[in-house]
């Protein structure tokens, strides 16, 4: 989930997420990673993106950063949406041009054609 | 026929499925692979505070130098154009999340969210041109950037590269340069032919002290470091002229080549990171007629 979350052509973000297939895998929680990861994060396209996955438990609006600290609650739902909801199959949709990249087997194919460079 | 594979055929077709799984299973490549890794990520000089951070692996292949990330404690993310690659490293279940891309056109990623990224032996794939449609400056032009792009300010980037000759590295460098990074190259081991790795280390932002490029390893310990505009270029330009120079006699008269030949050929070898064995009052000494 991760690089979907964080990734956007040139031409738009976020990329809109069209799930066929979603697995969870278990990965060990990082608090520090995740403070610092925290702060590059585009909350709207992260919220957006883990209700499509079928993640809802997420708020909407941003928290504020010294949730980070004290909320352990809140850092494990951070922790689930971020890293271990992966899109296994599906795509993802450029919002200008509305360009699909296939995702398959967890992969993106972000390869462009030769008219698209 | 040339070795090197970039001249062979493009990555996305070189590295087909069978090709794919003998790079990951020699247990050569992967561990001259582990070693770069570990070496790039040494000169990524990271702050060591234990924060993992989010790497970007670029041709990442099988995942071989992701390992060594993971091993580091940090996250990642690779890029590969290889779909056989992507498939060999999903058999592995590396730790990072892997990505499709062709780094020629531009890395898809939001801009300042990379602390860091390295690449082993890819970017020189950059310089040849696969498809009608490829034009390696542009391409170079277009990694380069969108590398700037992503990378966080003062992050830096390590790219191993093996480039075919002196106006390969230039053009790569020069294109580094043009998208606003600072820094130079790192040659190790730069008298072998073999273990001479070249490493390109650039840091994002204006130079500064922390953008001084790091020294390059040699057998002896000691170091030596080279930038564009050293000593290889010398080299280089005498090797040229001395092709033309009709050969030097060898020297040599009946009893051998002598103490200081065999002095001067051990130290040469020496130079280039082989075993030699130390020089003693034997070294060159004659045997006697009979044992």
């Amino acid at each position: 989930m991760l690089s979907s979350n964080i990734k956007g052509v040139s031409n738009g973000f976020p990329l809109k997420i069209e799930v066929e297939k979603v697995v969870e895998k278990q990965v060990e929680i990082n608090h520090d990673f995740l403070r610092n990861i925290f702060q590059k994060i585009d909350w709207k396209a992260f919220f957006d993106a883990s209700k499509v996955m079928g993640f809802a438990e997420l708020p909407e609006q941003a928290p504020d950063p010294s949730v980070l600290e004290s909320d352990l609650e809140f850092l494990r739902k951070f922790h689930h949406a971020l890293l271990e909801l992966h899109l296994e199959e599906g795509a993802l949709v450029c919002p200008e041009t509305g360009r699909k990249f296939p995702v398959n087997k967890g992969i993106p194919n972000m390869l462009l054609h030769e008219d698209e460079v | 026929m040339s070795s090197r594979p970039e001249l062979q055929a493009p990555p996305e077709i070189f590295y087909d499925d069978t090709e794919a799984r003998k790079y990951t299973s020699s247990s050569r490549i992967a561990a001259i692979q582990t070693e770069l890794s570990e070496r790039a990520l040494e000169l990524l000089a990271l702050p060591d505070d234990g924060v993992p951070r989010l790497l970007l692996d670029i041709g990442c292949g099988s995942g071989l130098s992701g390992e060594t990330i993971t091993e580091s404690g940090h996250q990642w993310i690779g890029l590969d154009i290889s779909h056989s690659m992507l498939n060999v490293a999903l058999e592995n279940e590396v730790e990072g999340d892997l990505l499709l891309g062709d780094m020629g056109q531009g890395l898809a990623l939001r801009p300042g969210v990379i602390d860091g990224a390295i690449s082993i032996s890819a970017v020189q794939w950059l310089c040849n041109a696969d498809k009608s449609s490829h034009e390696p400056r542009l391409r170079l032009k277009a990694f380069f950037g969108s590398l700037y792009r992503c990378l966080a300010r003062g992050a830096r980037a390590v790219l191993q590269v093996y480039p075919e000759n002196l106006a390969q590295r230039e053009l790569i460098l020069s294109y580094a340069m043009r998208s606003g990074f600072a820094g130079g190259v790192v040659v190790d081991y730069p008298h072998s032919t073999k273990k001479r790795k070249e490493y390109l280390v650039l840091t994002c932002g204006p130079p500064s002290l922390s953008t001084a490029v790091p020294s390059g390893k040699v057998e002896d310990g000691e170091s030596c470091s080279d930038d564009e505009s050293s000593g290889d270029e010398e080299n280089q330009v005498i090797c040229i002229s001395d092709r033309h120079r009709p050969r030097k006699k060898q020297k040599i008269n009946k009893k051998g080549k002598g103490r200081e030949w065999v002095l001067r050929k051990k130290q040469q070898m020496r130079r280039k990171g082989n075993v030699v064995p130390p020089d003693t009052k034997y070294t060159a000494r004659k045997r006697k007629a009979r044992f």
